[in-house]
């Protein structure tokens, strides 16, 4: 008894506290993971059903909404190029909030403020439409996130959430996504936790969600207490992970499992 | 909420077997699930699709409530002529989706 739990000690002991980043070209997209037919699912854009949600956001660009009577596309004009590589930037710094904004935010901020139109709630159909929309102009775009003595503090803050140790089972994100991906978690294998593809359709929800839905996903599964969404620490965490994933192509709208 | 993505091959050559694919946005509400008061959610999915050729049925489905949301649908043809292959989507409370893509038979 004694000796097993001594073995269990030295055990614990010869696991590094924190783990390395995952280097720069081992790093993989979560579409690497895929069995070939969701992959192949992804690449048809009459096969990838987010395109639903991209055509959804299409309507929404050109519709006028709000007191201002005005459409997304009377400011920005045509999204195939006023959009090109905006999601690819985000979450960035905005000088209203005094900190990093996510695309869903910065919509909503557009709505608002430009359209005096009322926000669109969080994993709504139309803001994800909108977003899917946004995004599908950057795909295949690398993600370039500008990290500046503004952002730096946010992208600190969401690399502490990353590597904290937090709920019931006292995981890390990085326990899983830097240390064990490619293993199997029952039977799905982690991944790294890119976020290329967001938003993304996954099957297992039969619908689009965001990344913060995503990331409830996996806080909840640590028997921890979620953000709401919206909420800065989740900001943060993403704009780390897109940090993280900086150089890999935007996929949005992506497919998952 | 009644788009539908289809891919029909522009051309073909007489004789060819094509491969069609169509996929339709619907959340294919099963009928069986319930709120959070405990109330039943009623059925609402599609039913039926059907595509013509030319107006000849070339294929026919039966959906069912165990079909998971936004059905896609893959299935093979022979291009015998130009013309017209006609898509219709029906189901509950009134569902109805109607598109057509031409095929150019060389």
């Amino acid at each position: 008894m004694r000796n097993s739990v001594l073995a269990l000690c030295a055990a614990a002991i010869a696991i590094p506290a924190f783990a390395a980043e995952i280097p720069l070209a081992e790093r993989r997209s979560g579409y690497d993971f895929m069995s070939r037919e969701t992959r192949t699912m992804q690449d048809d854009d009459t096969a990838n059903p987010g395109m639903l949600w991209v055509l959804d956001g299409e309507a929404l660009w050109k519709r006028k909404a709000g007191v201002a009577d005005r459409a997304c596309q009377d400011c920005h004009g045509d999204a195939g190029t006023s959009m090109k590589g905006v999601a690819a930037r985000y979450p960035a710094f905005d000088a209203a909030h005094g900190r990093p904004v996510n695309l869903e935010q910065r919509v909503n901020a557009c709505r608002v403020d430009r359209q005096k139109a009322p926000p669109l709630a969080h994993e709504s159909r139309d803001l994800l439409a909108l977003t899917a929309y946004v995004g599908r102009q950057s795909r295949g775009l690398p993600v370039a996130v500008p990290i500046d003595e503004r952002t730096k503090p946010f992208l600190d803050a969401g690399r502490g959430t990353f590597f904290r140790r937090q709920g019931q089972l006292n995981l890390s994100c990085a326990q899983c996504h830097d240390d064990n991906w490619g293993k199997r978690l029952a039977g799905s294998v982690i991944p790294q936790g890119h976020p290329t593809g967001y938003p993304l359709y996954r099957l297992e929800w039969q619908g689009v969600g965001s990344l913060q839905r995503r990331l409830r996903n996996c806080i909840v599964g640590m028997r921890a207490q979620p953000y709401d969404f919206g909420a800065g620490e989740f900001v943060d965490l993403e704009l780390y992970l897109m940090w993280r994933a900086r150089g890999m192509k935007v996929e949005t709208p992506g497919v998952r499992p | 909420m009644a788009r539908a993505l289809i891919n029909v091959p522009a051309a073909a050559k007489r004789g060819e077997i094509i491969e069609i694919k169509a996929l339709a946005q619907h959340n294919m509400e099963t009928g069986y699930r319930r709120t959070q008061l405990g109330g039943l959610i009623p059925r609402d999915i599609i039913r039926q699709f059907v595509c013509t050729y030319n107006g000849v049925e070339v294929f026919r489905a039966e959906f069912h409530p165990a079909i998971a949301a936004n059905p896609f649908i893959a299935f093979w043809t022979v291009a015998i002529e130009s013309g017209t292959l006609a898509f219709t989507w029906t189901g509950d409370n009134g569902y109805s989706v109607n598109e057509s893509k031409s095929i150019s038979v060389g």
